[in-house]
């Protein structure tokens, strides 16, 4: 049915309220892509057979809902029992009968599915009371893991488009981009370009025809929030774009996904198809004679069209290529038409700000960085997952307090933050605030939101060598200092962590770095050597031991490392011997074992493995053995 | 070959009727300063225009006077700044950025010279043995690059013009394939391009002269394609592809026979023409 008032949307709310409210419970299964991964689909099937043969259906007010991510997908597959917001993790399809039969039917919970604590050992019921989630605020996340994506009258429950109709039935495209402005929204694709801004130069640039496009090109290594928003809450993105094309003007829009987020591709279009339907997008939105309409462009999978000139000319369909431009997009965008191009958080962002207010959402955040911001949380930290927290959060809340401390508590090196483009933390950083500027000021960037938790098992020259072949493969190759520039940086640190560095490396990758920096056309270029020089920054003496004595200290760079077992210390546990790909290792159970360095490829499982302390050591394969001292 | 293009307006009708139209058909002048010397330039042309017109050289690769501006060699590079912007400098590749009033300009800055030097050392190691950028990179005193020397060698410089000048004529037989430090310059698939029509603009404009062909009265190969030669009818030379006289004729309406003809013998046909007519009068 097509919504054409706010009395019309006020009721459908209220409808689709009663509803839900007549399910007894719910049982929500996280069908985001970890949890798929893990065989969620397998356990939610199982649910809807199970309690239809038990007479558990939705008659008698029982569902089951599939839903978009939860966040918390190291646990994953993740069900969550509402009302009583029950967390069970981890579950398999043979669970669900006895889910059914003791939670659902007896109202009792079962301990071993529970999330246990690792700070006490303790076993959390409610999953609001569970660390990781109970220290993030969520706002473009609001609704994800609550709603079935696919179902608009489940997000009209959650509020969704109602910020839309406010504004539409109560509000000028001025005011709007008004509220923007003190809301002191800004990019979050990771540039943090002042939203309002964009909007209010777009509103009053020349010319009918303008466009309002959606950046879901997220490519980033290790970042996956924007994914994650638009296969679990799509209709969130929608209701920001239609506001954003009312306020600056645009009819016409693009959602520019890459096509390797099949899901994210179904869940957008069912979501537009309904949201068309209902009257948010088409013609006549909402019987006030405004027309907007969306497509879904696919990307190829090149991480250079994330770049806005580039996505304008994919979308155009012409090569990925940059362009240079000094006129703003706003002016000259997508056809050389006036475009406002965001990313796809910063459009889930627009729809609760303009519902509950700027005010709500400039009160959270720092003095230039408002609100929240979503990262996906990876690497050596024991929660990963996607979460989102207010801007000023300090990087030790993150990983220690959500992330929950380094993987068998091992010593903290860096955290990864911005991607390709970004930068290494180190731990002297650690009570850095995340926002913007700070970031900026360490050499590092909020980019699209990965956030890479390193131990001291990471070798940091490695760490800058792997975004450099990351960015070799997918620079453009328009211009010479990324083209050119990249495959010569990766060629010095290829020569860095195979031992063959010489004096002046770090000088002429100091100066390279410059010039790309200076020379190249797009961010992609100009911010490439960042990774190279915040390692530089913070571990300048690794570099110098892979140059001078060439030796790696994190014993990660397999040319330069060699294991042993320290005969004193080995009881014969035998893991290492099972660890071992190469079958470097003999001994038997409860006897010493050994290493034979002809076989080893020093990939350093046996390190990892082994359970004595000390028992395993590396050190640097150069040295003669009888003057062999541990790194 | 020294490397600089004609000092010619290098950005197209496009703009310049452009900023006709903004300024009522009247034609705006600009005034800027170029490493201290003033230009007036007229309005929509680049500040690479500007330089030119008085004269002061900045290297280009991927410039030319009938393509519009890439910025992809970025040799052009230059620092600009102007009053209101408080001391700070932005680097800008000359050949795009529009000449404004008050703007100041310097082709020479010490890291305008260092981020040139940075391009050439890495396009010496792509080429080292193009003469082009070897005479290049000497000006800024590299020799020898400083960095990993291409392998397999080649002196194409990746300029574009080949494949954007075979797109300007309408043709697009070529384009640039791959991405990154794989890209290339190739004909779809690799194969002899079925859209080629012969007419060696991609050859003549390279910079480089990296583009092989063979050209006689017996046939032309070029992209591993052979064309068969249309003989002029008056003096009998093999002076155009059959490829290229259907081309032209099919996007200029005019006659394919219009152009079997060379074109000197159609000068020689137009002034036996005059001459008839002045005579006859």
């Amino acid at each position: 049915m097509r919504i054409e008032s706010a009395a019309a949307y006020d009721e459908f709310h209220r409808r689709a309220l009663d509803s839900a409210a007549a399910h007894r419970q719910e049982v929500l299964v996280c069908c985001g892509t970890g949890c798929l991964a893990n065989g969620s689909m397998r356990v939610a099937e199982t649910f809807t057979k199970e309690l239809q043969a038990r007479g558990l259906t939705a008659e008698v007010g029982n569902f089951t809902k599939r839903t978009g991510c939860h966040g918390f997908c190291q646990r994953g597959p993740l069900v969550v029992i509402q009302p009583a917001g029950i967390l069970y993790t981890q579950v398999k399809p043979k669970d669900v009968a006895e889910i059914c039969e003791k939670t659902v039917a007896g109202g009792t919970v079962i301990p071993r599915l529970l999330y246990k604590n690792p700070a006490d050992n303790k076993r959390v019921e409610h999953y609001g009371d569970v660390p990781f989630y109970a220290n993030q605020t969520r706002v473009a996340m609001r609704n994800i893991g609550k709603i079935d994506p696919t179902d608009i009258a489940d997000a009209i429950g959650h509020d969704a488009y109602a910020g839309l109709v406010k504004v539409m039935f109560e509000m000028t495209p001025e005011r709007v981009i008004g509220e923007i402005e003190r809301s002191g929204l800004r990019g979050r694709g990771g540039a943090g370009f002042v939203t309002a801004r964009k909007w209010r130069a777009c509103r009053n640039a020349e010319g009918e025809h303008k466009f309002v496009v959606c950046n879901g090109d997220e490519g980033d290594p290790g970042a996956f929030k924007d994914r994650s928003i638009m296969e679990g809450d799509p209709h969130s993105v929608l209701e920001g774009i239609v506001i954003g094309a009312w306020a600056v003007g645009a009819h016409e829009g693009f959602i520019y996904v890459r096509d390797e987020y099949p899901l994210a591709v179904v869940n957008l279009t069912v979501a537009i198809e309904q949201a068309r339907q209902h009257g948010f997008l088409g013609t006549n939105i909402l019987g006030t004679g405004f027309d907007f309409d969306l497509a879904i462009s696919r990307g190829g999978g090149a991480f250079v069209c994330g770049e806005s000139s580039a996505l304008m000319r994919s979308i155009e369909g012409k090569v990925g290529e940059p362009r240079q431009k000094y006129v703003h997009a706003t002016d000259k965008g997508l056809f050389d038409r006036p475009t406002v191009l965001n990313n796809v958080e910063t459009w889930a962002d627009v729809g609760a700000i303009l519902l509950h207010g700027a005010g709500w959402f400039a009160g959270m955040g720092t003095e230039k960085s408002k609100g929240t911001k979503a990262f996906s949380l990876v690497g050596k930290v024991k929660n990963t997952g996607l979460i989102e927290l207010p801007m000023g959060m300090t990087l030790r809340d993150i990983v220690y307090g959500i992330g929950g401390g380094i993987i068998d508590d091992r010593p903290f090196k860096a955290v990864q933050t911005g991607g390709p483009s970004g930068g290494c933390v180190p731990e002297s950083l650690l009570d850095l605030p995340v926002d913007y500027e700070r970031l900026a000021e360490a050499g590092s960037m909020m980019g699209s939101g990965g956030m890479i938790v390193m131990d001291d098992r990471t070798c940091m020259v490695d760490v800058a060598r792997y975004f450099l072949s990351f960015l070799t493969e997918e620079s453009c190759g328009k211009c010479v200092p990324c083209r050119e520039g990249l495959k010569q940086m990766l060629a010095i640190y290829d020569d860095l962590v195979a031992g063959r560095g010489k004096p002046g490396d770090i000088e002429r990758i100091e100066t390279l770095a410059a010039g790309m920096q200076l020379g190249s056309l797009c961010e992609l270029g100009k911010s490439a050597p960042n990774p190279v020089l915040s390692t530089l920054r913070y571990f300048r003496s690794e570099y110098e031991a892979h140059i001078v004595a060439q030796t790696c200290p994190a014993g990660m760079c397999r040319d330069l490392t060699a294991y042993e077992i320290v005969p004193e210390l080995c009881n014969g546990c035998h893991l290492c011997f099972k660890a071992c790909p190469a079958d470097a290792i003999t001994g038997e159970t409860k006897k010493l074992h050994t290493i034979h360095q002809e076989k080893c490829i020093s990939c350093g499982a046996c390190y990892d493995v082994c359970p004595t302390e000390g028992a395993v050591r590396f050190y640097p394969k150069n040295r003669p053995a009888e003057n062999r001292e541990a790194v | 070959m020294s490397g600089v293009a004609p000092a010619r307006g290098g950005r197209g009708r496009d703009d310049r009727e452009r900023a006709a139209i903004r300024t009522g058909g009247k034609e705006t002048m600009v005034t800027l300063t170029i490493d201290g010397r003033v230009a007036k330039v007229r309005e929509g042309a680049t500040v690479l225009d500007a330089a030119r017109a008085i004269g002061v050289r900045i290297p280009t690769l991927c410039q030319h006077e009938a393509l519009e501006p890439w910025g992809g060699c970025r040799l052009c590079l230059v620092d600009v700044t102007k009053k209101e912007w408080s001391g700070w400098e932005k680097m800008v590749v000359s050949c795009m950025f529009p000449a404004e009033e008050g703007l100041a300009v310097s082709t020479a800055s010490e890291r305008v010279v260092a981020t040139r030097k940075v391009v050439l050392d890495l396009l010496l190691a792509r080429c080292p043995e193009a003469p082009l950028v070897q005479s290049l990179a000497r000006e800024y005193g590299i020799e020898r690059t400083s960095y990993q020397e291409n392998p397999e060698p080649t002196d194409c410089v990746l300029c574009g013009l080949c494949t954007r000048v075979c797109d300007q004529i309408g043709v697009s037989a070529i384009s640039t394939v791959n991405r990154g430090a794989g890209k290339e310059v190739a004909p779809p698939f690799h194969e002899a391009p079925p859209d080629c029509i012969g007419c060696l603009a991609c050859a003549e404009i390279c910079p480089t002269d990296c583009i092989p062909y063979e050209t006689s009265d017996l046939g032309r190969t070029i992209w591993g394609r052979r064309f068969e030669m249309v003989r002029c009818p008056h003096c009998g030379r093999a002076h155009i592809t059959k490829e290229q006289a259907t081309f032209y004729a099919g996007r200029g309406g005019v006659p394919e026979s219009y152009f079997l003809a060379c074109d000197a013998c159609k000068r020689k046909q137009m002034a036996k023409t005059f001459t008839t007519l002045s005579l006859a009068k």
